[in-house]
């Protein structure tokens, strides 16, 4: 099964559109998403939630169509941390457990305040009063405490500290140790997505560019350093996107399998991947 | 069983992972019929792609290390002396013809470098 299927999935807001939108996060795999600001992540994130309804297309989360009456029942099984904490400013973490615990058929106390305690959190004190750090773990605290089978993050590990990212990685990585358990998770620090992520999806001005396995990925592309004559042996349809550094010759990401043996490439990661790719669509 | 994945080499991470658990089956660290951790298991303990550790697992179930019974899960497979012999046999080969190069470049006859085996061979 699929934890999101979306097929032809368009929607237009005023003059931005998502356009011809294919994808799918087969069950048991963490997905990354990535895009510049206005590319058209969030506006994703909203219509697989069921937060906005699709101009035309189908998208399917957990098996249940989005604008079905069922899919009400289905978001008990989806996590959601959104990029800030949308709690009541004046309530504190132990009123918020009540009304998750109203909330949620599934909801686990003890788990929720193992949590509070891991983060350190107060537990007394209002929202208003948090750092934005506290806000988000609050949130992604309460999006694990539910026994969810599908976590939809967007931009959540954005104000954290590099130890705290690190420790939500390590958390998102132990929620997928279960074969039916799979996320999907928007951010800008591709570094961390490239440590967690099975996936890659790139959405560039409304469109996918591409959702492809982040190893398939790494090992299609790769560096390209040396001299101009050497790069003039390249075929240029190889070629995603090169730069002339004048006396330091030239760089270029390009096709590893359409490289001419004897010339040496360096190992590429997802970072250089989405760079180079957005750079060369520009200049085209 | 354990495996060490590194960062820096040019190595691809399954092939690490295939390359690491084909020398501790033939080191005989690993028994045949011996269950291999999930494929899930494994791969968020190193922490990396499950798509990875499958291609990995993959590799050796079709190289004859491991057989994979659905639903059960990844097993050793029966060591297939033949099969191991022959890994071994190859890396020896590799190992003499060094050996051969070197006393070459330095003329060493045949007869020296056969008593030098005879030697180490007799130590052990």
């Amino acid at each position: 099964m699929n934890a999101i299927e979306m097929k032809n999935v368009n929607k237009a807001l005023g003059d931005f559109a998502i356009q011809n939108l294919d994808f799918v996060l087969p069950e048991g795999c963490i997905c990354g998403l990535v895009g510049e600001n206005g590319a058209g992540k969030s506006t994703t994130i909203r219509l697989i939630m069921g937060a906005l309804r699709a101009d035309s297309g189908e998208i399917g989360v957990l098996g249940t169509d989005v604008n079905s009456s069922e899919f009400i029942g289905t978001k008990q099984d989806i996590g959601v941390v959104l990029d800030d904490a949308f709690f009541p400013e004046v309530l504190n973490a132990s009123q918020i457990r009540r009304i998750m615990r109203n909330t949620y058929v599934n909801w686990n106390d003890a788990l929720f305040d193992s949590y509070i305690r891991d983060f350190s959190l107060p537990v007394s004190k209002p929202i208003k009063d948090y750092s934005r750090g506290m806000r988000m773990k609050l949130a992604i605290a309460a999006a694990l405490c539910h026994d969810a089978k599908l976590l939809v993050l967007d931009e959540a590990t954005a104000g954290l500290d590099p130890i705290v990212r690190d420790e939500v990685l390590d958390m998102l990585n132990e929620f997928t140790r279960r074969e039916d358990h799979s996320i999907l998770i928007s951010s800008h620090i591709i570094s961390d997505l490239e440590k967690l992520c099975d996936y890659i999806a790139f959405i560039h001005e409304g469109k996918l560019k591409f959702c492809e396995e982040k190893d398939v990925l790494i090992e299609k592309y790769g560096i390209f350093a040396g001299t101009n004559a050497q790069f003039r042996t390249i075929d240029s349809d190889a070629v995603i996107y090169s730069e002339s550094n004048g006396l330091g010759g030239v760089r270029a990401m390009v096709l590893r399998d359409r490289i001419p043996e004897g010339i040496q490439l360096e190992k590429c990661s997802v970072e250089d991947v989405i760079l180079n790719t957005v750079k060369g669509e520009k200049k085209r | 069983m354990e495996i060490v994945i590194r960062n820096s080499g040019e190595q691809p991470i399954y092939e690490q992972i295939f390359q690491q658990i084909k020398t501790q089956i033939i080191a005989g660290e690993l028994k045949s019929g011996e269950a291999l951790p999930s494929i899930r298991a494994l791969a968020k303990d190193l922490r990396i792609s499950v798509i990875t550790t499958k291609r990995a697992y993959d590799e050796l179930e079709a190289s004859g290390f491991i057989n994979n019974i659905p639903g059960k899960g990844c097993f050793v497979a029966r060591a297939d002396m033949g099969l191991v012999r022959e890994h071994i046999q190859r890396e020896i080969e590799e190992h003499i013809s060094a050996a051969v190069e070197l006393s070459r470049s330095c003329e060493l006859s045949l007869e020296e470098l056969t008593e030098i085996l005879n030697i180490i061979y007799g130590e052990s």
